[in-house]
């Protein structure tokens, strides 16, 4: 495994009286998708909020590219190179796709090799280019979110459950999309319930499950043990073919 | 690098969205509704002009409101001070150059004006800076608090300006070339309030032209949609704040000035006195919009032209129903903000 990008050592994280996380320590390399599962609940969404400042870490410490970001504000971790798309997707829905695009390209104007790049990933995005991103449909928001998080190039992307509530079809193009994102050299971090888009994607896989990675290893080797599916989701792959 | 605003970039065939017209064709079907109940045209024409000024002066007095509400979800009681406080700073410029407002000189009259816009904006920024970091910034995130401390400091803001100026009424007067009315046929309109409305139409485009063609005010419309996922974009949302809440209390003071010379009397309370008609106009626009505030003030002033007009004893709840029939047809005002 390459050097890791990011390093979470030992994390704990509170939400007002609730414990969320309860020591998470993991390694997310660089250059590779790593995927985080869990059930509902599980604190995958909460590391997420976690490594991007959003909510603070009680203690524990992580580190980006070596430096210490636990501290930083969520401008700041983002300035060092973090992207993130919530499960919300918070896209601006008053903003044109333009104007969402724009906005997200903090250094300046969007090159037009980039550009081209980032609309042959999400074609359904040209149709729509000057109107409110609040005309798409769900599966249109979500490519205009993941649109933004690449509209400038990142050092790694945090991405919360970009398939759910997607059609068959459209979980197909996000896999295809994140598949291109992956040859580009994009280090990506990836909550996802659904297994058979992590199996499909993923290089690594942290499990989650009460606040702490329960597993961490290859994809591969998770996908061919059927019973250590079944242990750490309580499930198998085939139960989602 | 290409700049992604460019043509080439733009797709061909694109869907056509929907413009909401319905709350803009409200403010000429309130209008030519009246007309018939007027009577005279010339009537008509004056108490629409004289309703214009009023609605534009009550837009500068509530816009900033607005924007603040929408940007920071901050309830400010407060802003009231700042109307007050900008029409107070024009006694800084109206003292010492009282002979530019007498002179016979059409230039040094709307130098004087423009002076005292200047000042006014100038005193209450940075009362605003002030007011944003003592008393605002504390409470962020509790309305109930910040209704009670914004109120509080509306009170001593309103104190500090007795001590200062004292508590009896100021007279002021209105630069020469501003008093009268030109008289077309049988149509009076009044100097300064013809002045008042291409004020406001400046500030009203100024501030259109600011939220949607740079990119602070992409930060603004975003940031009153979802701060956090500005944020989480590399944005640094508090100076964006602080920002904002010094532009709208210098916008507030812009329009305490102009409201200030429109009645040409000074009170520290003349602010609070108008908070009531700023609230009905940001809550029928639809609270962060300030299209809808733009909008929400002319209406709100023709209705109280008109309604003073044809049924005095009316006028003072006329504004009432205003709002109340715009929340029963669109219950987030004329034109919500995403979020809200």
């Amino acid at each position: 495994m390459s050097e890791p990008l990011l390093r979470l050592q030992d994390v704990h994280t509170h939400i007002g009286p609730y414990h969320i996380l309860h020591g998470v320590t993991c390694d997310i390399p660089a250059g590779q998708l790593t995927m985080l599962l869990g059930r509902n609940g599980a604190g995958k969404t909460t590391t997420l909020r976690t490594i991007m400042g959003l909510w603070r870490a009680s203690s524990g410490s992580i580190r980006f590219d070596g430096r210490d970001i636990t501290r930083c504000s969520t401008p700041s971790v983002a300035q060092g190179g973090i992207a993130y798309v919530p499960e919300s997707m918070a896209i601006f829905t008053d903003l044109t796709v333009r104007e969402n695009i724009v906005l997200a390209a903090r250094s300046g104007p969007v090159d037009s090799a980039r550009l081209d790049w980032m609309l042959g990933l999400f074609p359904a995005l040209k149709r729509f280019w000057n109107l409110p991103a609040g005309n798409l449909s769900g599966g249109q928001k979500q490519m205009l979110a993941i649109a933004r998080a690449i509209a400038e190039p990142r050092r790694l992307l945090l991405v919360d459950e970009p398939t759910k509530g997607l059609a068959p079809v459209m979980v197909r193009s996000m896999i295809e999309a994140f598949r291109a994102l992956k040859e580009a050299g994009e280090t990506i971090l990836l909550v996802e319930q659904n297994f058979y888009a992590a199996s499909a994607l993923g290089d690594n896989v942290l499990v989650m499950d009460d606040g702490r990675i329960v597993h961490s290893g290859a994809m591969s080797d998770l996908v061919a043990d059927q019973a250590l599916q079944q242990r750490l989701l309580g499930l198998s792959l085939d139960a989602h073919q | 690098m290409t700049d992604i605003t460019a043509e080439t970039t733009a797709p061909t065939e694109l869907p056509r969205t929907k413009t909401d017209w319905m709350p803009l064709a409200l403010v000429p079907a309130l209008a030519l509704l009246a007309l018939p109940f007027i009577g005279s045209p010339s009537a008509w024409v004056t108490l629409t002009v004289a309703g214009l000024a009023m609605g534009m002066m009550i837009f500068l007095m509530a816009s900033g409101l607005t924007l603040v509400f929408g940007l920071m979800d901050i309830i400010n009681f407060g802003h009231g001070v700042f109307i007050s406080l900008g029409a107070y700073a024009t006694l800084l410029v109206l003292g010492p150059l009282a002979g530019w407002g007498a002179a016979d000189s059409v230039g040094l009259n709307l130098a004087l004006l423009l002076l005292c816009i200047v000042t006014a904006m100038a005193v209450t920024g940075i009362v605003g800076a002030v007011f944003e970091r003592v008393i605002v910034r504390p409470v962020y995130g509790s309305h109930l608090k910040q209704i009670l401390v914004t109120m509080g400091g509306l009170i001593v803001t309103e104190q500090a300006i007795h001590a200062l100026w004292g508590a009896s009424p100021i007279p002021i007067r209105l630069p020469e070339t501003l008093r009268g009315a030109f008289v077309i046929g049988d149509i009076v309109m009044e100097r300064y309030r013809v002045v008042a409305v291409g004020i406001g139409l400046l500030v009203f485009l100024g501030m259109q032209l600011l939220l949607n063609r740079t990119r602070i005010g992409l930060l603004i419309r975003a940031g009153v949609e979802n701060p956090e996922m500005v944020e989480a974009l590399g944005y640094r949302i508090r100076r964006l704040f602080v920002s904002v809440f010094v532009a709208g209390s210098a916008l507030a003071g812009l329009g305490g000035v102009m409201w200030a010379f429109y009645r040409q009397t000074l009170t520290a309370g003349m602010g609070m006195e108008v908070m009531v008609l700023v609230f009905i106009v940001i809550i029928i626009g639809g609270l962060g919009s300030v299209g809808g505030c733009f909008v929400g003030s002319i209406l709100v002033a023709l209705v109280a032209n008109y309604v003073g007009f044809l049924a005095p004893k009316l006028a003072l709840i006329s504004n009432i129903l205003v709002m109340a029939l715009v929340l029963i047809w669109r219950p987030q005002g004329l034109f919500p903000v995403a979020r809200r």
